[in-house]
């Protein structure tokens, strides 16, 4: 049996659901073009179908985790005196809605780096007071090669997954599938229900059990769908150390290179990218000192007192993928700094990105390797 | 799977008006780029190479016949203006003269460019391309094409396959059009060594006098007031991500440091710490290139927030137009901006102008 929410209840969901901590949900921004994270307040998107349908937000959603900018620390002077200020408080519980699987991946990625120790204490506060919702997908796009990385988007984890199930052949969902994936999202889901027998919401529950076979048969359709993404076989290249050398050399870099305008917009958009610059700001009476993105793009990335150590676009270009493919993969047990969200291929300003990357390396690489 | 679709997309393509199609284009420039090779009068071609999806265009230089012949493309979705390339592959010592294919609005990119200095002109070799407008696959997809397997360009009309119907999609060209194709006004070139047809010049002209007034949304936001218009912008520049593409792709941002990327300026370029710097990053930067901006709108079709940028710069073209009499950058070479010429007649406006008064 399953939890079973139906569409038109899943209103009363998010409603319940942000009573107990904000709740933000994807939506279409106002200019139809672009999507992101909105705070869920009654009258946001009546129509609940656009974010429940919606792939990916704009932007991912490591914003809510590690956000662009952050402040540190601030110092504050007057005459000879020096204040340290702690800009740290406990975060708010929060939920995030509508984390499709590649995104709920990527938290796994930037938690190997941040929780690692030395533990990143801004990053771990935001993470353990943040729950995570996910939601299958139904309607992948032709952008979509989360496979490559061992992604299964019909299962999309998190705290508590929701599964679209489509009665008819269209893809609107009539209703959800729900299924606790942590006892935090367990004791959730719980809470919501119980506030909903307070509530006496309609002549049912809230949540309805229900057979398992719908729920199946949209997993299935969703497998079939993945079958047929042009990307579907594209194959995954580096995975470690053992090629580190002939990839790092391949006369392919420059080729590939050729191309990039050096702009950040692969890594701003990017679900894993981590890589930050600590700078101060001068408040006129001290110092904030604030992190924020960097990319390996930039020209003054990783700058030091003796220089850069990448000086030409080739470099950096170089720099991004091999971190994504070699280096990430090996120094965490071969997991790769990718999950195929597709992002950085619909917004590369000139269509480069990491699949012809892979494709192109995959000659370089022997083929008696896993990914050759 | 990809070459299935790739060889279904070719088939499509054969099945298209002949008379005028891309791919008829995209046959004689790879025909004229191999002759010219050849002949030893360029050593390499800077075109757009076929993607990984239907649509995905990647500039590129070719050196290679058989490279040239399987992946060079032509088509409605070649929006890269690939102008700027030259600078840097020039200046960065690429051997010979270089094949460039530049469609009408590009040109005046490489007029402007070559008014500036930025690239020795006998190291260039311009072909002129046919443009009809360059799809903007974002409107696309918010027209509900999504899962698009193979794409058709039908002159009025794009047909999408996608994997969620069986029959194709088929929306009307216009409404997914770059903005800037819907205003277009310069479908001929202003500078070229060779022109690769067909060119109509007549069905031109009537496209040209089909398309929408460039300033209309400028004179729009004109009629707002100032907190509605810093209201409106604050909001378009909220979202921005600092990715700089905007800068990194403008044809008229070919400072080699820019003031943003030196740590020593003491702004915070790289992310939005303030967003009082935010929003000073665009108008700098529209102020920077006023005069030298030839309105491309490369600006605004890289944007991965879709901020119309470009809105800022028409502005600046519509003041000095209204103030100094019509200017187009790089509508010839070696024109001198209306910012940078002075006269003893010039209009002194103040530093406020006052709208609506005059």
């Amino acid at each position: 049996m399953m939890k079973y929410l139906k569409e038109e209840r899943l209103s009363d969901f998010l409603r319940l659901a942000s009573t107990l901590r904000k709740v933000y949900v994807p939506v279409i921004d106002a200019g139809q073009r672009t999507s992101s994270y909105r705070l869920y307040e009654s009258g946001l998107c009546e129509d609940s179908l656009a974010f429940s349908e919606l792939l990916h937000t704009t932007r991912s959603a490591k914003d809510f985790f590690f956000p662009q900018t952050e402040n540190l620390v601030e110092f504050r002077m007057s005459g000879k005196e020096i204040t340290v200020l702690d800009p740290r408080r406990e975060t708010e519980d929060f939920a995030i809605f509508g984390v499709r699987a590649c995104d709920a991946k990527s938290f796994a990625i930037l938690d190997s780096v941040y929780l690692a120790d030395p533990v990143d204490t801004y990053y771990q506060n935001r993470r353990a007071h943040g729950l995570i919702l996910t939601m299958m997908c139904t309607k992948p796009e032709e952008t979509c090669f989360c496979g490559t990385f061992g992604i299964d988007p019909t299962e999309p984890g998190g705290d508590i997954a929701f599964y679209p199930i489509a009665q008819t052949p269209s893809n609107h969902p009539d209703g959800y599938a729900l299924a606790a994936q942590t006892e935090k999202g367990a004791a959730f889901l719980a809470e919501v229900e119980r506030l909903s027998g307070e509530a006496c919401l309609g002549e049912a529950g809230l949540l309805e059990e229900r057979d398992e076979t719908p729920l199946e048969k949209a997993k299935e359709k969703t497998r079939e769908t993945l079958k047929k993404l042009p990307l579907a076989d594209v194959k995954p290249v580096g995975g470690g150390e053992g090629n580190l050398l002939s990839l790092f050399h391949s006369e392919k870099w420059a080729s590939l290179s050729e191309s990039c305008i050096g702009c950040g917009t692969c890594t701003f958009v990017c679900p894993t990218c981590q890589c930050y610059d600590i700078r101060d700001f001068d408040t006129g009476h001290g110092v904030r000192r604030f992190r924020c993105w960097d990319s390996c793009m930039y020209s003054d990335f990783t700058k030091m007192a003796h220089g850069n150590p990448r000086l030409t676009q080739l470099e950096r270009f170089r720099q991004r993928f091999m971190h994504k493919l070699v280096y990430h993969p090996a120094n965490h047990d071969g997991t790769y700094g990718c999950v195929g969200c597709g992002r950085c291929l619909s917004s590369c300003p000139v269509g480069m990105n990491i699949v012809k990357v892979m494709k192109a390396l995959a000659a370089e690489v022997p083929s008696d390797a896993p990914n050759g | 799977m990809q070459e299935g679709w790739m060889m279904e997309r070719e088939e499509v393509s054969g099945v298209t008006d002949a008379s005028d199609t891309t791919d008829g284009v995209r046959q004689k420039c790879v025909e004229r780029a191999l002759e010219l090779l050849q002949d030893g009068l360029v050593t390499s071609v800077l075109g757009w190479r076929r993607g990984e999806l239907p649509y995905d265009r990647t500039p590129a230089f070719f050196t290679d016949g058989e490279d040239l012949r399987a992946n060079f493309l032509y088509d409605g979705f070649c929006g890269a203006n690939l102008s700027k390339y030259l600078v840097k592959a020039l200046a960065g010592g690429k051997e010979g003269r270089v094949l460039v294919f530049l469609k009408p609005c590009d040109t005046y990119s490489l007029n402007q460019l070559l008014t500036e200095h930025r690239i020795p002109r006998e190291k260039v070799f311009a072909a002129a391309v046919p443009c009809h407008g360059t799809v903007d696959m974002d409107k696309a997809k918010a027209l509900g094409t999504s899962g698009v397997t193979s794409v058709e360009d039908r002159g009025k009309t794009l047909r999408f396959w996608t994997l969620y119907d069986e029959c194709p999609m088929e929306i009307q060209k216009k409404d997914a059009l770059l903005e800037r194709c819907l205003v277009c006004r310069r479908r001929r070139p202003v500078i070229f060594d060779e022109k690769i047809g067909p060119w109509d010049e007549e069905a031109l002209l009537a496209e040209e006098k089909e398309a929408g007034e460039r300033f209309a949304t400028v004179a729009v936001l004109e009629q707002k007031t100032a907190e509605e218009r810093f209201a409106f912008w604050r909001e378009e520049l909220s979202r921005c991500i600092r990715c700089n593409a905007c800068r990194n792709v403008c044809p008229a941002c070919t400072c080699e440091q820019c003031v943003f990327d030196n740590p020593a300026s003491g702004v915070s370029a790289k992310a939005s710490a303030d967003r009082f710097e935010e929003q000073l990053y665009h108008i700098i930067r529209a102020f920077h290139v006023a005069g030298r901006c030839t309105d491309c709108g490369e600006c605004s079709r890289v944007c991965p927030e879709k901020i119309p940028l470009h809105l800022l710069n028409r502005k600046l073209i519509k003041e000095m137009n209204e103030l100094y009499g019509a200017y187009q950058a790089g509508a010839e070479v070696g024109s001198i901006s209306p910012l940078t010429a002075y006269t003893m007649d010039d209009p002194e406006p103040s530093v406020v102008r006052e709208r609506g008064k005059a």
